[in-house]
């Protein structure tokens, strides 16, 4: 005799548990701390509160840990917890022309105000592991740190004050050679993407909102198609900026500005080709990237995206993907990609019963109609 | 007008509980804060106002995925109050592991009474089935739909579909059903199958089998449809014509099977296929545990009754 | 079919547009009598595609009505509507042939869905009498019925451009554009094709306005023909008329470099 299948929440309570015993591991390993995870896997964080849409390293430290490392995971928990949080007001704009920098390079000029300042980057590093890393204790490293110290101590005393560094966009902008755009005296407040759904078609700040949130990994692939024929940009770097700039809040009761903080940013200003019209002489054409903490890679695929989803604005033929504002906005969202692509996980067997019997039925019966037939030999008209 | 349903008597079989779990005292009832779930409520009452139109909403990150109910599950946390009664289904069944998922987050959250018994129900959240009891007056159906859209695999794009809906132009779904009795001699869709909605909006009911649309039409209850990662909800209010499409001389037809429940005789119900052994061998059994349930206790309650009579008559 | 000689199927007045600096469209205007077919003629960069898409409601002008005669309001201008009736007459009562067939075409659909399409979006509900109809429409444009099922994506190009006319035509519209029907076409199934389209307006009493750069089109199709350049209307009048006897220079210029077959 059967009987019906039973125990759903049995079975969920024993995949906490092991989910909990997944997550720590080998017991006789001393467990993670969040500060850790903060201080050592900063990338990581970073880019937790990037694409969680929070700026709180150690929620994103957290997070992280809860998840195991998966960011995907992490990035989803902070966003859940996001969607929890009461709204206290609106920042002003930050200004990335004071930022205190501590890597900003340009690729369009060999030298400029401010000078190029390398920072902290693998970008000129060889990949090769380093072993040393292996050891697990702080005094194996003493006698090689001492170098690293001083010389990270000179870099930074070298950090460059904001009065010298000037955006090379404003460099540009005194020639008239960039694109500019005017700021509207009535500048409405952007539409917000996390209270309300995007309708299409979805304007620029819109746009850029759902980019800075979405997933790395998809606009790395948007970003580089553009750069093998799938669009029609000639990219620059013109300034790649990264350090802390203030918050600004200005409290009602106070009616003026007062600074809640220093955030840490990336941001990244990409020089395309120049488009004229009739009515504008030929200028330099850009695409923004910003993103929370150390993320390069993020805010430069952004920049590129960014670009290539303003072909029809600049009047450009939109041929592919990465220009196809629908296509790219719907599924940049990691949340939304993940959930669906696994929630195939659940059962479906009710509709797989319906599907069965369809494919039997069309099995046994000869089909009426004709099929479709494959003559692929051209036809005399 | 939405109305927060109190459980009238209830027989003597409900089967509510309280399980003992406090309520997590980090959230508001039901998780959402209430300038969120006034904000679906609008939308609810817009998607009342328009049967069968997709209305857009500001769809938040829940706890679970996009994509395992979180569009139903919003619209729950939106209407539900401490007197309501919940039933949580998936695939017909309580019991399944995603099922018991989103009523462990409602208990957690709400600590209201739940029920796996459809007629104590005030409030039905399911997955991908219809219970197969009538629903009455005093309940509301939540479907969790993957796919608010119903011409999405024919044309992508929200912006065209928008205007297709607008000016009634639903010229492309009937092209694909076209298609299918020209292909296979019949209609190939078994779920999610396409409905007109008070004749004049098609709508995606979700991925119930084709079996279950003719219980939407006219039914008593409120039929609330939440797509979480989509951000639509839309709705069918009492008693309105829900039609499924076809053609005259093709028209909509149910599935059947050839043999009955394996558990409770049922002939009218939807049956899951399960596979006993390696050698092909199958039964069929109810996909509604509840509805199984309950006919295998009428079906002992005759086999006693009977048994008396019979012993009566020694 | 009667044809009704007391107004114009469609009314053009000082149609204007620019794109940008460019005027591609100057001061257009014309009649077109139901039953007639007008062939818009010029070169590339004429402004021809441009008057087209005004006329088909593709494109609003800068300025200018285009009025089409509706059954019971009469002459009613087409930009002042709104775009569900706009949508409604494209469905029913206008008909547009694409140069690119695959553009006037579903091509991932059988051929028979394809002519029926109209006929569905309009409420026809029963199968049998839609694919009735529809394999009527491929024997009218003498595409075999036996090839209803097929999809166009194995169809030659001259088949496309048939079962692109037979989608269009099968709610029987009363004004069909047409946009360089036959170019890209072999010579031979050019020259059925037009045959085939000189059957079927004659037959049906269509109103058609055709766009082409091919004079041997305009020759054998239209009734009228307009001559284009730089976005101007430069000659009017009956197409024999003005092809044996052409008085515009540029018409002339035209005329006298096409070869003779």
């Amino acid at each position: 005799m059967y009987v019906a299948v039973k125990g759903g929440e049995q079975a969920i309570l024993s995949s906490y548990q092991l989910l909990d015993q997944q997550r720590r591991g080998d017991p006789s390993v001393p467990e993670l701390s969040i500060a850790q995870i903060r201080q050592q896997m900063k990338l990581a964080v970073d880019r937790v509160m990037t694409e969680g849409s929070v700026y709180d390293p150690e929620l994103a430290a957290l997070a992280i840990k809860q998840a195991c490392g998966d960011l995907v995971e992490a990035i989803f928990l902070l966003r859940a917890y996001r969607a929890t949080l009461p709204r206290l007001g609106s920042t002003q704009p930050i200004d990335t022309g004071k930022m205190v920098l501590d890597r900003r390079i340009s690729a369009t000029f060999k030298d400029l105000p401010g000078g190029q300042v390398l920072g902290p980057t693998y970008d000129y590093t060889q990949r090769l592991l380093d072993f040393s890393l292996l050891a697990t204790s702080d005094q194996a490293h003493t006698a090689a740190t001492s170098d690293t110290t001083a010389a990270a101590q000179t870099a930074r005393a070298d950090r460059v004050d904001d009065h010298t560094s000037p955006r090379v966009i404003d460099l540009l902008n005194r020639e008239g050679l960039i694109e500019t755009h005017h700021v509207n005296p009535n500048d409405p407040a952007p539409f917000d993407l996390t209270r309300q759904p995007v309708r299409f078609p979805a304007d620029r700040s819109t746009r850029l909102q759902n980019l800075a949130r979405g997933d790395e990994g998809f606009l790395l692939a948007m970003a580089y198609s553009t750069q093998r024929g799938y669009a029609n940009s000639h990219p620059f770097v013109g300034e790649i900026r990264l350090g802390s700039v203030e918050v600004e809040l200005i409290p009602e009761e106070l009616g003026f500005a007062i600074s809640i903080g220093d955030i840490e940013i990336t941001e990244c200003q990409m020089i395309n080709q120049f488009a004229g019209s009739k009515t504008e002489p030929p200028q330099f054409t850009r695409g923004y990237g910003l993103a929370f903490g150390h993320s390069e890679r993020k805010a430069m695929a952004m920049s590129l995206v960014d670009r290539a989803l303003r072909a029809a604005e600049l009047g450009e033929l939109v041929q592919s993907p990465a220009q196809m504002s629908e296509f790219v906005l719907s599924h940049s969202d990691s949340l939304e990609a993940s959930g669906f692509v696994q929630h195939l996980k659940l059962p479906h067997y009710v509709d797989f019963q319906s599907e069965l019997e369809l494919v039997r039925k069309m099995r046994t019966a000869p089909p009426q109609g004709q099929a479709l037939t494959d003559n692929s030999e051209d036809e005399h008209a | 007008m939405l109305k927060i349903n109190h459980p009238s008597e209830t027989s003597t079989e409900t089967l509510t509980s309280h399980e003992n779990q406090a309520v997590d005292q980090h959230f508001n009832f039901a998780y959402l804060d209430e300038r969120t779930k006034r904000m679906i409520r609008r939308a609810i009452l817009k998607a009342v106002a328009i049967p069968g139109y997709q209305v857009p909403f500001g769809s938040r990150e829940m706890p679970l995925p996009y994509g395992w109910g979180t569009g139903g599950i919003q619209v729950t946390a939106s209407v539900i109050g401490p007197h309501d009664v919940l039933k949580v289904i998936d695939q017909g069944s309580d019991d399944t592991v995603n099922a018991v998922n989103i009523r462990r987050f409602f208990q957690r959250t709400t600590n209201v009474a739940i029920t796996t018994q459809t007629k104590a129900a005030t409030l039905i959240q399911t997955r991908h089935r219809i219970p197969e009891m009538a629903l009455t007056e005093d309940q509301i159906i939540i479907y969790q739909v993957p796919v608010p859209e119903p011409m999405q695999r024919l044309e992508p794009r929200e912006r065209e579909t928008r205007s297709l809906h607008g000016l009634s132009e639903y010229g492309l779904m009937h092209v694909k059903l076209y298609e299918d009795i020209a292909r296979y001699g019949h209609i190939a869709t078994t779920y999610d199958y396409p409905v007109l909605v008070n004749n004049r909006y098609v709508m995606a009911p979700s991925p119930i089998p084709k079996f279950d649309n003719p219980k939407m039409h006219m039914n008593p209850a409120l039929q609330l449809f939440g797509a979480g990662r989509e951000k639509r909800i839309y709705a069918v209010p009492p008693y309105t014509s829900v039609e499924s499409l076809g053609f005259d001389d093709y028209p909509f037809e149910i599935q059947r099977w050839d043999a009955p429940c394996e558990i409770c005789g049922s002939r009218d119900s939807f049956l899951d296929e399960v596979v006993t052994d390696d050698q092909g061998g199958r039964i069929f059994v109810c996909s509604d545990s509840d509805y199984c349930e309950t006919e295998q206790s009428k079906l002992e309650a005759s086999a006693v009754s009977t048994a008396q009579l019979v012993s009566k008559d020694d | 079919m009667p044809v009704d000689t007391q107004s114009p199927i469609l009314r053009v007045t000082g149609l204007n547009k620019s794109y940008g600096e460019r005027a591609a469209l100057i001061d257009a205007s014309f009649e077109l009598w139901p039953g007639e077919v007008l062939a818009i003629v010029g070169e590339s960069g004429s402004g021809k595609t441009t008057l087209l898409n005004a006329l088909a409601a593709r494109d609003k002008p800068d300025s200018g009505s285009v009025e089409f005669h509706i059954k019971d309001s009469g002459l009613t201008d087409i930009f002042k509507m709104t775009e569900a009736q706009r949508r409604l007459l494209a469905r029913t009562d206008w008909g547009f042939v694409h140069q690119n067939s695959a553009d006037g075409l579903r091509m991932e659909v059988s051929a028979g869905a394809n002519v029926g399409e109209r006929l569905m979006a309009l409420g026809q509900r029963h199968y049998g009498k839609i694919r009735a109809t529809a394999c009527d429409w491929l024997a009218r444009v003498e595409i075999d019925p036996a090839r209803i099922d097929d999809l166009p994506r194995h169809f030659s190009g001259g088949m496309r451009q048939r079962l692109q006319i037979a989608r269009n035509l099968v709610t029987q519209p009363r004004l069909v554009f047409m946009d360089e029907p036959t170019s890209g076409l072999d010579v031979s199934v050019q020259a059925k094709l037009l045959d085939l389209l000189r059957q079927l307006t004659q037959h049906l009493g269509l109103a058609s306005i055709i766009v082409t750069h091919d004079l041997a089109v305009a020759r054998l199709l239209a009734h009228r023909m307009i001559v284009m350049r730089r976005g101007c209307i430069v000659e009017t009048g009956l197409t024999d008329q003005l092809l044996d006897d052409p008085q515009h220079p540029y018409t002339q210029l035209l005329v006298s470099s096409v070869l003779q077959p």
